[in-house]
């Protein structure tokens, strides 16, 4: 049976390991490689990586600190910030990264998803949206720089145009709910969900393994990655690197599937 | 010594790594002269069938290749997309495949059991031996590994059959005939599941 994913989302900044909170106040939570030691001891399902300030002070991805990562890790690894060109994917698919994320450049340039796949595979090209309500209340839009800059268009929109141009994974980040960890929003997940065939991941909101469980009950077999959950704990959010064990995901995921 | 192929396609980094913490040599091979002294070979890749085996041709190490593999009868094992150029041709492109195991790689989205299910087969999924084999040789009975792809290799014959994972229906995920082995899976990403297949490999 393909299982859901339960993926560890960390986020760079300045080189260093932060956590954001609806996608401001990022606070270091300590090194990235170090971060990744300890998710292949604990052999976490995948891993994102996603460089927040590449595209917003419009400069490269971090080749350098991208090596550091690729070669320590030992679960499949997805990177994205900055990735604007097929060279720069082309060269992070060299560093042994799995998945290379793409978000402003393609919304902007639908056509770069399909050269992408052409170069790397279908399957290596995974289509970020940062997604937030506009008004209370109205309809979804995805968001580029960090989430100021709006795209006028709905993420369903964009996930269709993306499978239609070839891309091999959407991955929904809920801008409203990035670190509030109550929970994912699920009716954009679900909705999300109906709107394309492709694999997809949903990230923004989840506080709890329950917050998962709930996400899997709903979506079926589907990518369940948070940042917060899995590197705060308790309620002063003090930072500690965990994650579920085989059998908690197992006994996770069944109950999810049972509801 | 294992021996991995590079023509600049797939993660060989990741290889090395888990040979590098088992304390086994492995070593990169990018033209024939780097092949001598190979003991086992590994075939990684990623991405288009047609691309992969353009660029495997432009190396100039096919020939050699054929020759260890057919005729010294090294072990080889052929990763993913390096599993598929294992094939006599892919529906994903017009490119004739390396012809060493009997059969032919297909699409999921133009197979029936797969029907609406999400394209690429992304995950982690099951794999389940149906054959006696050194390769799974103290694999947990539910030992999974990492997948990543959309085409599946269609073997001639269900002797090659070495185990299936499941997608809509069971599909051939490791094929095997005499020394040649193929995962469509990634053991290199795949935990200690995964390194416990490599390490069978190199003890085979």
């Amino acid at each position: 049976m393909l299982r859901p994913r339960i993926t560890p989302c960390l986020l760079i900044k300045n080189g260093g390991l932060v956590k954001t909170v609806r996608f401001d106040q990022p606070k270091y939570v300590g090194d990235p490689v170090n971060a990744v030691k300890i998710f292949n001891e604990k052999e976490a399902d995948e891993l994102i990586v996603l460089d927040i300030d590449a595209t917003a002070e419009e400069r490269e991805p971090n080749f350098r600190l991208i090596a550091q990562i690729a070669v320590e890790c030992r679960m499949p690894m997805c990177y994205g910030g900055g990735v604007k060109t097929v060279e720069q994917a082309k060269r992070i698919s060299g560093l042994g990264v799995e998945k290379i994320a793409i978000s402003s450049a393609v919304i902007e340039n639908p056509s770069l998803v399909s050269q992408t796949a052409q170069e790397i595979g279908a399957q290596s090209v995974v289509v970020v949206l940062d997604v937030k309500k506009r008004t209370a209340g109205g309809q979804y839009e995805v968001f580029t720089h960090n989430g100021r800059r709006g795209t006028g268009k709905t993420p369903m929109q964009i996930a269709q145009e993306m499978q239609a141009g070839g891309a091999g994974e959407i991955v929904v980040n809920s801008i409203e709910n990035d670190g509030v960890m109550k929970g994912y929003d699920l009716s954009l997940a679900t909705t999300m969900r109906a709107a394309t065939t492709l694999p997809m991941t949903v990230l923004g909101g989840a506080g709890s393994l329950a917050d998962i469980g709930k996400l899997i009950a709903a979506c079926g077999v589907i990518g369940a990655a948070a940042g917060s959950l899995f590197v705060f704990k308790g309620a002063y959010k003090a930072v500690l690197i965990n994650y579920p064990t085989q059998s908690q995901k197992e006994d996770l995921i069944r109950s999810a599937v049972m509801q | 010594m294992i021996t991995i192929i590079d023509y600049g396609i797939g993660n060989l980094q990741a290889f090395l790594n888990v040979y590098k913490r088992l304390n086994i040599d492995a070593t990169v091979a990018k033209e024939s002269a780097d092949l001598r002294g190979a003991t086992k070979v590994i075939l990684p890749g990623v991405g288009h069938f047609d691309h992969a085996m353009q660029q495997l041709n432009e190396t100039g190490m096919r020939e050699q290749l054929d020759d260890l593999v057919l005729e010294q009868k090294v072990p080889v094992l052929g990763v993913c997309v390096g599993m598929q150029m294992l094939a006599k041709a892919s529906d994903e492109g017009a490119s004739p495949g390396l012809g060493w195991i009997d059969g032919r790689v297909r699409g999921f989205s133009s197979w029936e059991p797969a029907g609406e299910l999400p394209l690429p087969h992304m995950g982690w999924n099951d794999v389940r031996p149906v054959a006696d084999s050194p390769l799974f040789d103290q694999l947990e009975d539910d030992a999974r590994f990492y997948f990543l792809h959309s085409f599946f290799f269609e073997c001639g014959s269900d002797a090659n059959v070495l185990a299936v994972a499941q997608y809509g229906a069971d599909f051939s995920c490791a094929v095997h005939a005499d020394n040649i082995y193929g995962v469509q899976f990634h053991p290199e990403k795949s935990h200690h599941f995964g390194t416990r297949l490599l390490q069978n490999f190199a003890e085979l």
